[in-house]
């Protein structure tokens, strides 16, 4: 009897049909893999799999001493590896209760900022792509190799960066480094009216995005999302804000939120970042303070015996790193709370109802990184 | 002279130009779309601000060659679970359907293969929709969820803007009169204007519609390649999916020669009655000459010699063209042959700006969803088509039964349609508005998109 009923449930009586979407897919950002129930084109269910990038890191963590480590942290989230380590260094000082010296903090917090616009600029230029529209990946591209060409010059490496070091700044900031963020910040206004031209007010973009994959502010709350995605719900929490960290509590910025909840809102909250982040940039290339940027800490790092947690607010959301530590040089368990698996799992409950073609949006609109969902 | 030779000189007087064009309908076309994509590629990669292909000769000329090569020479895959015979057969169909329908195009006054049928454009029409089996039959074929969703969609989609395509073509119909593609453009000659500003509605219906009947962005929905992977395409490789891509872009063509043909003014210059702009005929052979010109001065900066010598053959071969299109104007006795020359050189054109624009709008807009492409097609398109052939009807017989000035009705019947179009997109936004709220989350679908 439940099976006839069922049957009923589909179209004609047929049964559901399931796609495997992925692990090779041109839109599931990499190795995600979803099982669709379909009726027709209307997705009935979504099942995530997940795993395919696994590699252990936090396993990896308990055999490096704590400096060893810091490099794996930039293979999770690979477009915004800057912020991963910023937050794995913060933690382990909060650990070893040290503190970054200010200079070192403000350019930490302009990396880090950058770091934001190139990930969200890859964020939107995979999620038009994926959308159909093809042109603004390549300027998002272009922009996004002027930020990476700064970080190739503070550090040498371009994407999995290892820019800062435990106790503040390996490297001192070169010498045409504030020229070049300005340049880049007073050139990004411009450049980011042309992918508002594009997008913003197009009809075709606003119907594939407005009212799809809505989330209202306690689903939100209730599946752990956070960043972006808990914002354009209406809910303003950033832990810039709320828990400064960094050189964040000395600069103006605004937290945009949405109302909807939709994908629209979500694009639009992005789209409002990069323009705080160019502007917190602009504040700290002010007034760069002048002194040390390493702090006391010593060759062998060996925190006293206990753990902590400490979050940070990373593009894609609330990255958080816990670290238990058994007074030896390494550390006895390291957890890490990725925002993009977290956020995953906000895929069902919005995916639900909607065509296969918004699946795709979805999927785009959470900003997965799928070298950070599996670790 | 030998009566053989008379005879073959007779038979070649007959059947010379329908040789010709058959020629190179079956061997110039499929060189002719790899360089349609190249020259997507190009623009695409112009407007995207990067270069494109630069590799296989200078400025990746030779791109398509590589391509071909290499298409030619992969592995043939068939799934094994495929239904084989129809697996091979399905992008035969697409591609035939697709280069017979080139046979009733007239490509200028004296190039065309099947001279003077009546039923000329029902004939390109008619044959050149044949090719939806071709796409429906792979992705049955294939034996996989990806192509049977895509041939479903491409089903549902062609069907629907087919029917709107019809009916823009019909509003043109009706002032020409006939079906005869070499009627519909003398007509165009006596009126002294293209049909594309007498029903401006209907070419934009047609414009939108055969968009989405070839396959192409935003309604490239069949192949969607971030949702479909390549929709229809998925299981294909090597020569067959080049029978398929060259199907798909012979469409291009032919949908931008009906389009010509009906609404551009098909191989009629600018102003074809305009005497003192005669000096246009002049212009084919100075465009190919300027890019004859073009390439020469370019060919000393080439970097490679391989490539010096290529860019001094393309403006040679340039020359040579622009050498055939001015002797006739020159030469008296030749002057017959001017029309049929000039006139091919503004089809061509025509179609190129046609194609143009879908590669434009393909570069620039976000794909649309399943249900919003048939909400368009038969909520907006559709409607606005019927309304379009009733108003130039009234349009008509207000000119011949009342003696209206031809413009005078069309301008009022175009208002008219313009009014109804305005409507149908309020209506279109109110229930769009009713039905995304309507929707819950997990609720039974509240329309069936495949319905149409």
């Amino acid at each position: 009897m439940q099976d006839d009923a069922a049957q009923k449930q589909t179209l004609l009586g047929a049964d559901e049909l399931v796609l495997n979407m992925g692990p090779q897919h041109p839109s599931t950002h990499g190795v995600l893999r979803v099982k669709l129930k379909l009726d027709g084109e209307r997705v009935r269910g979504t099942e995530c799999v997940i795993g395919y990038l696994h590699r252990g890191v936090e396993k990896i963590a308990e055999n490096r001493t704590y400096q060893q480590f810091a490099p794996y942290v930039d293979r999770m989230d690979y477009v915004a590896a800057v912020s991963n380590g910023l937050g794995y260094c913060e933690a382990v000082e909060k650990l070893l209760n040290v503190e970054a010296p200010p200079r070192a903090k403000v350019i930490r917090t302009i990396m880090t900022e950058l770091q934001r616009i190139a990930s969200h600029l890859v964020w939107l230029g995979t999620h038009a792509l994926d959308i159909g529209a093809l042109t603004p990946l390549f300027y998002c591209m272009r922009e996004r190799e002027e930020i990476l060409k700064i970080f190739e010059k503070y550090c040498g490496a371009r994407l999995t960066t290892h820019a800062f070091r435990i106790g503040g700044l390996q490297y001192e900031a070169y010498d045409s480094f504030e020229k070049d963020v300005e340049r880049f910040c007073k050139d990004f206004e411009r450049r980011i009216q042309e992918y508002v031209d594009l997008l913003t007010g197009n009809s075709i973009w606003i119907g594939r995005t407005r009212n799809v994959g809505v989330l209202n502010a306690a689903d939100c709350i209730a599946l752990g999302a956070s960043g972006p995605i808990l914002r354009a719900s209406g809910v303003k929490w950033d832990l810039r804000k709320a828990q400064p960290y960094a050189a964040y509590d000395q600069y103006k910025f605004e937290i945009p939120v949405g109302t909807n909840g939709d994908t629209y809102d979500r694009y639009m909250v992005r789209m409002e970042e990069m323009r705080q982040s160019r502007l917190i940039c602009l504040q700290a290339i002010e007034n760069i303070p002048a002194g040390p940027i390493l702090g006391k800490v010593g060759k062998v790092l060996k925190p006293p015996a206990g753990e902590i947690y400490h979050s940070i607010e990373a593009p894609k959301g609330i990255l958080g790193y816990y670290i238990v530590s058994d007074g030896t040089t390494q550390p006895y368990r390291v957890h890490i709370r990725p925002p993009s698996f977290v956020n995953l799992q906000a895929l069902d409950k919005m995916a639900r109802g909607h065509l296969v073609a918004d699946v795709v949006a979805i999927i785009g609109t959470l900003d997965i990184v799928l070298g950070e969902v599996d670790r | 002279m030998s009566p053989t030779l008379h005879a073959v000189i007779a038979f070649l007087q007959t059947w010379w130009v329908e040789l010709v064009s058959g020629v190179v309908i079956v061997a110039v076309v499929p060189l002719i779309t790899g360089y349609m994509v190249l020259m997507e590629r190009k623009l695409m990669a112009d407007m995207q601000a990067r270069l494109g292909p630069m590799r296989v000769g200078p400025h990746g000329l030779l791109q398509p060659i590589a391509d071909a090569v290499k298409l030619l020479i992969k592995e043939d895959i068939i799934p094994d679970d495929a239904d084989k015979m129809v697996f091979w057969l399905a992008p035969v169909v697409s591609m035939t359907a697709a280069l017979t329908a080139m046979a009733g195009i007239a490509f200028g006054p004296a190039f065309e293969v099947a001279r003077d049928i009546n039923v000329g454009l029902l004939f390109i029409v008619g044959v050149s929709s044949l090719g939806l089996f071709g796409i429906v039959l792979g992705g049955w074929a294939s034996n996989s969820h990806y192509s049977i969703m895509g041939a479903l969609r491409s089903t549902a989609q062609l069907v629907s803007y087919e029917t709107a395509a019809g009916l823009a073509l019909v509003s043109g119909l009706l002032m020409a009169g006939t079906l005869n593609i070499r009627a519909i453009v003398d007509a165009q000659y006596s009126s002294g204007v293209w049909f594309g500003f007498l029903t401006p509605v209907a070419f934009f219906i047609y414009a939108v519609a055969s968009i989405a009947e070839t396959n192409r962005a935003p309604f490239d929905l069949p192949e969607a390649e971030s949702e479909l992977v390549a929709g229809y395409m998925t299981e294909y490789s090597g020569f067959r999916w080049a029978c398929y891509f060259l199907g798909e872009y012979a469409n291009m063509i032919v949908v931008g020669a009906v389009a010509t043909t009906l609404f551009l003014g098909g191989w009629l210059r600018p102003f074809p009655r305009v005497h003192w702009l005669n000096w246009l005929d002049a212009v084919p052979a100075l465009f190919t000459a300027a890019v004859g010109v073009y390439c020469a001065l370019r060919a000393g900066k080439q970097p490679v010699r391989v490539q010096v010598w290529f860019m001094w053959a393309v403006a040679l071969a340039c020359f040579a063209v622009a050498l055939i299109l001015a002797v006739p104007l020159a030469v008296a006795p030749l002057k017959f042959m001017v029309p049929g020359l000039n006139g091919a050189f503004w089809f061509l054109l025509k179609i190129t700006g046609y194609i143009y624009l879908f590669m434009w709008l393909r570069f620039t807009l976000p794909r649309y969803r399943f249900d919003q492409l048939m909400h368009l097609g038969w909520y907006i398109l559709i409607p606005l088509a019927i309304v379009n052939v009733l108003a130039v009807g009234v349009a008509m017989i207000l000119e011949m039964e009342y003696g209206w000035n031809r413009w005078l009705a069309l301008i009022v019947t175009t208002i008219l349609t313009l009014a109804t179009a305005l409507f149908l997109l309020r209506l279109n936004d109110k229930r769009a508005a009713a039905a995304t709220s309507a929707v819950p989350p997990e609720g039974p679908a509240t329309e069936d998109s495949y319905a149409g």
